[in-house]
C-alpha cells in the first residue's frame, strides 16, 4: 500500500497515470460510446469539428465519425503496445537469464543473436516482417516485440551476471536444485525490477512503431489505427489539418503519459531505496 | 584529566517504514582527554548510532534529544568539531570508505588541503609520511595503488592514515577491525594503540567483542538496547562487572583459556 | 570408515595473469560424528575448500571420496541427489537466502526437490524442523528478512538438517552472530551432532570458537595444511609460524573467577 502512495508522491506519476486512465477509458468505453462499426459512414464527408454535436470532431474524406476512430484507435494503440512489450520483455528476460546463467557456449550463441536482432534497426526489421507475412494485429505485434526484446535481453543477463554469485544461488545448487528452477525461480525474479524498468520505453516505442506502421499502411486493415488516421489525412493536410492533427495529439499524449508513468514507478523506488 | 566532551541525556530515535525506533535513551557520559574509552554492544545496542552522534554524523531524519558538549581548546577557535580536522572516523569497511576509482595517496592528500590548506606538493608529502605511520610497506608504491589493488588489512591502514592526517583531537573507530580476520585484527589494534599513544590522541573504540576492547581500553562503556548498562575502568568492569548482562558478555567469550564446549555437553545430563 | 576422504586436492586462479594456487595439495578426512576445523587467515584458502568439497567449483587435481564413493565422478541427476547427504550452512544467513522467500519456502525447497515428504505432510515437516532449532513453528509464515540474524542461522541449520545429511560444511557460521547467540548456535550445533552423527567441517578464523567445537583442526597457509591434530593440543602448542601468529592474535580476558 505503501509503494502505491509513493507512487502518487511524484508529479510525474500523477500527470502520467491520468493520461494511462484516460486513454483506458477511452478505449473501454469505445464500444460502448460508438457501438458500430467505426469505418462505417456516419455523415457527409470532410465536415470540420465543432461544427455538428453528434459528429463533434468531424469526418475524414469518407465521411467516417473523428471522434469514434479516435476512441477505437485507443484500443489498437494500447493493445499492441502493451502485447508488444509484454512480448519484448518475456522474451529478453527470459535469453538474458538463460545466457548470464549458463555462461560458456550458450551465453555466446545467444548474445551473439541478440547483437544480430541489435545490429539491424528495430523498424527496418519491423516492417521486412510486416511486408513479408502479412499485415494482421499479431503479426505486428511479432514485429514490434522482434526488434525490442534485446534491450531487456541485455539488462537481464548482467543483472543475472551478479546475482548468480549470491550465496543464496550457491545455496540452492548444495540443496540439488534443478539449475532451471535455479534460474527461473531464484535469479529471475530478483533480476526483473532493472529491466522492468525498461518497460515504459519499449511500450512507448512500441506504440510509436505501430503507428508508424500503420501509417505506411502495413498495419491491421480491419481496425482503426492512430498512424492510419494521420496517414488518411495526409492526403488532405492543407485543407483539413484536423484529421492528421487530432490524432497525432493523441499519439504525443498517450506517448507522453506512458513516460511520465515509467519516470514515477522509477522516481518512487528510488525514494524507497533511500529510505531503507 | 579533563573532559574532551560530555554527552548528556542523549536520546536518538530513527523512523522506520512508519515506525520510530528508538536507538539510544538517556546516555550520559564523559570523554576524558587521551583516554582510550571502549564501546561495547551487540547489534542494536545503539553503539554505531552513538558513535555518528558524536561524529555529527546522524541523518537529518533522527530525533535528536539531550546534548554532547565539547571542550576543545581556546586555539581550535570554532566551538563545534570539525569532522576529518578535529575528529578522525574509521568505519567498518574500509572498501566502501574508500573511494574506488582514486588513488590512496591521493584520497589522503584531499583529506590534508581540506583541513590544513597545504598545497598538493606538501599534501603528498604528508600522505607519504602517514603510510609510512600505518607500517605499510613500500609507500611509494601504496601512494599510486587504487583500493582494489590492497588487501583487506592494508585498506583499514589507508582508511586509519586518513582519519588521523589532519592531526585530529578524537579518533573513533567503529568496529574497525570486525571485517578482518583474527591475525590482522590484532595488527590493527596494536597499530591503533601505538598511533593514539604518540599522537596524545583520545580514542572512542566501537566493539561487539569485549575481550578485543580490554586489550586497548582504559574504560569500558557497556550498552544494551540502548541503554547505558555498564561503565567504569576496564579491569573493574572485566574483573568485577556490576551488571548481569557485562556479565553474560564475559561468561559467552570463547577465549583460548575458555572450557570447550565439547566437554560442557559430555558433562551435561 | 571416514566420511569425506579428501586427497591432494589443488585448485589454481588466475590473478594479473599470474597462477597461483588457491588450494595446493590438500589432504585430509573427517569421520562420522566428528567435527574437523580449517583455521587460517583470510586467503589461506579454507573457504575454496568448502566450495571444492560441495562441488561449487571444481578442482584442477584431486580426489574427493564421500561416503565411500568417488564424489568428484558424480553428474546431473545423480549429484543433486547425493547433494542431500551433504550441506552446507553460510556466513551470512541473509545473503544466503534468496531475498523473497519466507521461512516456509526455505525449508520446503530441500523437502520438495528430494522427495522426502508429500506435498501434504510437508508442513508439518516444517514446523518440527523448526522446532528442532528451537523455534517456534509459526515462525514458518514470516519473510526471511524480518526475522532476527540469530533466527535466520538457525533456520539455514534447519534447512541443512532437512535432508538428513551425514556431513555439513560450516563456512565462517557463526562469525556474524552476536556473541550471546553465537553460544546458542554451537550448542545447538553439538546437539545436533551427539543426536545424529552429523559430521562437521567447520570453516572458522577464530580459535577460540574452534577450541570450543572441534575435535580436530588442520591448520591452513597460502592453500597448504602446514599442522593438523587435536584441537585443543594444536592450539595449546602450535608448531607452525601461522599456528603461533594465529594464538597470539587472540584477545585474553584476564578474568578473577568470580564464581
Amino acid at each position: 500500500m505503501s509503494r502505491l502512495r509513493r507512487f502518487f508522491r511524484t508529479p510525474e506519476a500523477i500527470a502520467g497515470s491520468l493520461i494511462l486512465a484516460l486513454l483506458v477509458a477511452m478505449a473501454l468505453a469505445a464500444p460502448l460510446l460508438f457501438p458500430g462499426d467505426p469505418q462505417a459512414i456516419a455523415g457527409p464527408a470532410l465536415l470540420p469539428p465543432f461544427q455538428n454535436w453528434a459528429l463533434p470532431l468531424g469526418t475524414d474524406r469518407l465521411g467516417r465519425d473523428v471522434l469514434a476512430e479516435l476512441f477505437h484507435g485507443a484500443r489498437t494503440s494500447l493493445a499492441v503496445g502493451l502485447a508488444a512489450a509484454t512480448a519484448a520483455l518475456l522474451i529478453g528476460a527470459v535469453v538474458g537469464t538463460l545466457a548470464g546463467f549458463a555462461g560458456g557456449p550458450i551465453d555466446e550463441v545467444l548474445m551473439r543473436i541478440t547483437d544480430a536482432f541489435q545490429t539491424v534497426p528495430s523498424f527496418l526489421l519491423a516492417l521486412a516482417f510486416v511486408s513479408i507475412v502479412g499485415p494482421s494485429l499479431g503479426v505486428v505485434v511479432a514485429a514490434i516485440a522482434l526488434g525490442a526484446w534485446t534491450g531487456p535481453a541485455r539488462v537481464a543477463r548482467a543483472e543475472v551476471l551478479s546475482i548468480r554469485e549470491r550465496d543464496y544461488v550457491a545455496g540452492a545448487r548444495v540443496i540439488g536444485m534443478h539449475p532451471l528452477e535455479i534460474a527461473f525461480r531464484e535469479v529471475l525474479p530478483n533480476a526483473l525490477p532493472p529491466v522492468l524498468a525498461l518497460s515504459s520505453v519499449i511500450v512507448a516505442a512500441a506504440i510509436l512503431t505501430e503507428a508508424a506502421l500503420s501509417f505506411l499502411g502495413l498495419g491491421d486493415p480491419n481496425r482503426v489505427t492512430w498512424g492510419g488516421m494521420i496517414a488518411e489525412g495526409r492526403t488532405v493536410l492543407r485543407t483539413a489539418p484536423f484529421l492528421s492533427i487530432v490524432p497525432g495529439v493523441a499519439l504525443v499524449l498517450t506517448v507522453l503519459g506512458v513516460y511520465l508513468a515509467g519516470e514515477g514507478v522509477v522516481e518512487s523506488t528510488a525514494m524507497r531505496r533511500s529510505l531503507s | 584529566m579533563t573532559a574532551l566532551l560530555s554527552i548528556r541525556d542523549l536520546a536518538v530515535r530513527y523512523r522506520r517504514d512508519g515506525v520510530e525506533v528508538t536507538a539510544l535513551k538517556g546516555v550520559s557520559l564523559d570523554v576524558e582527554g587521551s583516554e582510550r574509552l571502549a564501546i561495547i554492544g551487540e547489534s542494536g545496542s545503539g553503539k554505531s548510532t552513538l558513535a555518528l552522534a558524536v561524529a555529527g554524523l546522524l541523518p537529518g531524519s533522527a530525533g535528536i534529544d539531550g546534548r554532547i558538549e565539547w571542550f576543545l581548546p581556546a586555539d581550535a577557535g570554532a566551538k563545534a568539531p570539525h569532522l576529518g580536522r578535529d575528529i578522525g572516523f574509521v568505519f567498518q569497511d574500509p572498501s566502501s570508505s574508500l573511494d574506488p576509482i582514486m588513488p590512496v595517496g591521493k584520497q589522503i592528500a584531499e583529506v590534508v588541503r581540506t583541513h590544513l590548506g597545504l598545497g598538493w606538493r606538501d599534501a603528498y608529502a604528508r600522505a607519504k609520511t602517514l603510510l609510512k605511520r600505518v607500517h605499510l610497506p613500500n609507500p611509494d608504491a601504496i601512494l599510486h595503488a587504487y583500493p582494489h589493488q590492497l588487501s583487506g588489512g592494508q585498506k583499514q591502514r589507508v582508511a586509519i592514515a586518513a582519519a588521523i592526517v589532519a592531526g585530529p583531537r578524537l579518533l573513533i573507530a567503529d568496529e574497525a577491525t570486525s571485517a578482518l580476520d583474527t591475525i590482522v585484527q590484532a595488527e590493527i589494534v596494536t597499530l591503533i594503540r601505538q598511533l593514539v599513544a604518540e599522537d596524545g590522541m583520545t580514542l572512542l573504540f566501537i566493539s561487539h567483542d569485549i575481550a578485543l576492547a580490554a586489550t586497548l581500553a582504559d574504560r569500558i562503556a557497556v550498552l544494551r538496547h540502548g541503554e547505558l548498562v555498564e561503565f567504569g575502568e576496564t579491569r573493574q568492569v572485566i574483573e568485577a562487572p556490576r551488571h548481569a548482562y557485562t556479565r553474560a558478555l564475559l561468561d559467552a567469550y570463547l577465549g583460548l583459556d575458555a572450557q570447550p564446549l565439547l566437554d560442557r555437553q559430555g558433562t551435561r545430563v | 570408515m571416514s566420511v569425506l576422504t579428501v586427497s591432494n586436492l589443488t585448485k589454481h586462479y588466475r590473478r594479473g595473469g599470474e597462477r597461483f594456487a588457491a588450494v595446493d595439495d590438500v589432504s585430509f578426512e573427517i569421520a562420522p560424528a566428528e567435527t574437523l576445523a580449517l583455521a587460517g587467515p583470510s586467503g589461506s584458502g579454507k573457504s575454496t575448500i568448502a566450495r571444492l568439497v560441495l562441488r561449487l567449483i571444481e578442482p584442477d587435481t584431486g580426489r574427493i571420496e564421500f561416503e565411500g564413493e568417488d564424489f568428484l565422478a558424480l553428474s546431473g541427476a545423480t549429484l543433486r541427489a547425493r547433494r542431500a547427504k551433504l550441506q552446507m550452512v553460510f556466513q551470512d544467513p541473509l545473503a544466503a537466502f534468496n531475498p523473497r522467500a519466507t521461512v516456509a519456502r526455505v525449508l520446503d525447497d530441500p523437502l520438495r526437490i528430494h522427495d522426502i515428504a508429500s506435498r501434504a505432510e510437508r508442513p508439518s515437516r516444517i514446523a518440527s524442523l523448526l522446532e528442532r532449532v528451537g523455534l517456534h513453528a509459526a515462525l514458518a509464515m514470516r519473510a526471511i528478512h524480518e526475522i532476527s540474524g540469530g533466527q535466520r542461522q538457525r533456520v539455514a541449520i534447519a534447512r541443512a538438517i532437512a535432508t538428513r545429511p551425514s556431513l555439513i560444511v560450516l563456512d565462517e557460521a557463526v562469525s556474524a552472530l552476536d556473541v550471546s547467540v553465537r553460544g546458542q548456535i554451537l550448542d545447538l550445533l553439538l546437539d545436533l551432532q551427539r543426536q545424529e552423527r552429523i559430521s562437521y567441517l567447520f570453516i572458522s578464523h577464530d580459535l577460540g570458537v574452534i577450541r570450543a567445537i572441534a575435535h580436530r583442526v588442520a591448520i591452513l597457509d597460502a592453500g597448504r595444511i602446514v599442522e593438523s591434530g587435536d584441537a585443543r593440543a594444536v592450539i595449546a602448542d602450535p608448531q607452525s609460524a601461522i599456528g603461533k601468529a594465529l594464538v597470539a592474535a587472540m584477545p585474553k580476558l584476564n578474568r578473577e573467577t568470580t564464581l
